[in-house]
């Protein structure tokens, strides 16, 4: 298939679908519990190096404890996908965590503005930045998902950001219309907040799912955290509520109010005075120190982290401002 | 009439863009406003679709993000970001609308960076998200923005959002799907749409105490003028009153 343009931007994964079927190949399909702390999980399954990807979207249903693990552990030069990523790339950026990145969506937290210090540390030359959009890197999981290399699109052409991905614009070999192929990003590690799994990994998710379902699947190791666990009898009672099957699945964590301080939909809102203060902080160095050193570097673990900023009291208040809507379908 | 601001007009300036029935890819603040207005007003049946999954929702007040909890309320599914973007793909999005800290004279967008250096950018912006997607699919792409000379540049420094590219044909010529494209500017001055034939942006209409050369003057480039200039209604007491009272009663939006 000819190529007849290509953007500069590198890609930080080997889209080969076949390198990736031979470690699939080897991925354990015995179903066993995989029920550990979020400290093992990342000791065990995220590396200097890898290839990070975390789930939900922004501030919502994201797997905050493994991102704040993830600095406790201090890993370095990551790979990460910014697919609409804002306070857990805040996290990230807190801990120089990654130098190579995919662009969507970074930097801003949506209406609550512009993150001082994830901004100043994309500014500082640091770090590898290829251009995307929310889409692009939604269909590369997809290529990832569907077990090959790359998946077309009608996106991206003519712009700025085309050029400055790692896309390549091709043909139709049936029609001629012009498509760009984005590749495939198979990631070393993924983390998916979900609302309930067994210990095996299969996972229920309500309200939107974003981008990962296909996450789960082009993964080749994935963390689980879920607000509680549930009984295998309980998935095998209604199939049709699993989104993640547990063969995808490397280690289940049990952990309430994982995304706080984001949105769990159908369980707390957001904790926007916290949001606030750590865009506060994060203006001044000394003070974006000492926040950091009182939230996550010295903290033994998420529930750690809670008790500092209200502990069940403020989670109580949390669950109530969400169900003051969501509570009043019917 | 009533006093009102800036952002209060251009929300039910864009609110009346958007007709019975008609779907509309919207992000966080002055979009979803409209979108809420237009659905409380003359559109009960507007289809409201976010990026992130949520589908058709009666939204009860404004999200802070385009995947919180509030963007799935009473609504008919929620999905995810292929979902979404696939129905826009599909030709199923009528419209969109976006904003960016540029625009030039085809409706381009710049929401990524200022500066030539792409890796030590001297500015540094979130990026596309979805709005590159949704400008690329939805027939009709509007942009709300406040109108000042930096922002509507002569040449943005880089093309995140696709307008009409170059002007002319070059956007059918890009490979985007035909007959998609930017629609109207909406801006705290004016509404501008695009002359049919050099895709070049001109004045249609022009807000309550401005002129068309307030206009200009705040343009960083030549702007050409519809056959016809309309003076653009103001919000009716009523518009206001559901913006200020149900939609937005913390002025997250209407306070800026």
């Amino acid at each position: 298939m000819d190529v007849i343009a290509q953007g500069s931007g590198k890609i930080f994964t080997d889209p080969d679908a076949d390198k990736a079927r031979s470690f699939f190949r080897t991925k354990n399909r015995k179903l066993e519990s995989k029920v550990m702390t979020v400290k093992d999980a990342v000791e065990k399954f995220v590396h200097d190096g890898d290839y990070l990807v975390l789930g939900g979207f922004g501030a919502n249903r994201i797997p905050a404890s493994v991102a704040h693990e993830i600095l406790r552990q201090g890993r370095k030069n990551m790979g990460f996908a910014g697919h609409t990523s804002t306070h857990d790339f805040q996290i990230l950026c807190a801990g120089e965590v990654f130098n190579k990145l995919d662009v969507a969506y970074i930097v801003g937290l949506e209406a609550r503005g512009l993150s001082p210090n994830a901004r100043k540390y994309m500014e500082s030359g640091k770090v590898d930045v290829s251009e995307w959009t929310n889409y692009s890197l939604s269909v590369r999981f997809k290529a990832a998902a569907a077990g090959v290399s790359f998946h077309p699109a009608r996106n991206v052409m003519g712009t700025d950001t085309f050029k400055f991905s790692g896309g390549k614009i091709i043909a139709c070999p049936f029609t001629g219309t012009k498509y760009i192929a984005q590749p495939a990003i198979y990631p070393d590690i993924a983390a998916i907040h979900v609302h309930e799994a067994d210990i095996y990994g299969n996972c229920r998710v309500r309200g939107i799912t974003v981008s990962d379902f296909d996450v789960a699947r082009a993964a080749k190791r994935l963390i689980i955290t879920c607000e509680r666990l549930i009984t295998n009898d309980e998935i095998r009672r209604d199939p049709s509520l699993t989104v993640i099957p547990y063969w995808c699945v490397d280690a289940v964590c049990e952990v309430p109010f994982g995304s706080y301080p984001g949105n769990m939909y159908g369980e707390y809102f957001s904790d926007e005075d916290h949001l606030r203060e750590w865009m506060k902080v994060e203006q001044d160095p000394d003070e974006f120190k000492k926040f950091l050193d009182k939230n996550i570097y010295s903290c033994k673990d998420h529930f750690d982290y809670i008790d500092r900023n209200g502990g069940i009291r403020k989670m109580q208040m949390l669950r109530q401002k969400e169900f003051m809507f969501i509570g009043a379908r019917s | 009439m009533a006093d009102y601001n800036t952002m209060e007009l251009m929300i039910c300036t864009a609110a009346r863009e958007l007709e019975d029935g008609a779907s509309v890819g919207v992000g966080t603040g002055a979009p979803c406003a409209a979108a809420m207005l237009s659905q409380k007003t003359g559109s009960p049946n507007l289809t409201i679709l976010f990026e992130a999954g949520g589908a058709a929702p009666l939204i009860p007040e404004m999200p802070i993000s385009v995947g919180d909890s509030r963007t799935t309320w009473k609504a008919l599914m929620a999905s995810g970001m292929c979902e979404i973007m696939e129905t826009a793909c599909r030709g199923m999005l009528d419209y969109t609308f976006l904003g960016g800290a540029q625009i030039d004279m085809y409706g381009n967008l710049n929401s990524t960076r200022i500066g030539p250096d792409h890796q030590k950018p001297k500015v540094r912006f979130p990026g596309s998200g979805g709005a590159n997607d949704f400008a690329s699919f939805c027939w009709r792409m509007m942009v709300m923005t406040p109108q000042d000379p930096k922002r509507f540049a002569e040449k943005c420094s880089f093309i995140t959002t696709p307008g009409w590219l170059e002007g002319g044909d070059s956007r059918a010529k890009s490979g985007l799907p035909l007959g998609a494209g930017p629609y109207k500017i909406i801006t705290n001055m004016a509404v501008m749409d695009f002359e049919p034939e050099s895709k070049r942006m001109r004045i249609v209409a022009v807000n309550p105490g401005y002129s068309e050369k307030d206009v200009q003057d705040n343009c960083g480039f030549e702007l050409l003028k519809a056959p016809k200039i309309i003076d653009n209604p103001p919000p009716t007491a009523e518009e206001l009153h559901i913006l200020r009272d149900v939609i937005d009663p913390y002025r997250y939006v209407i306070g800026r």
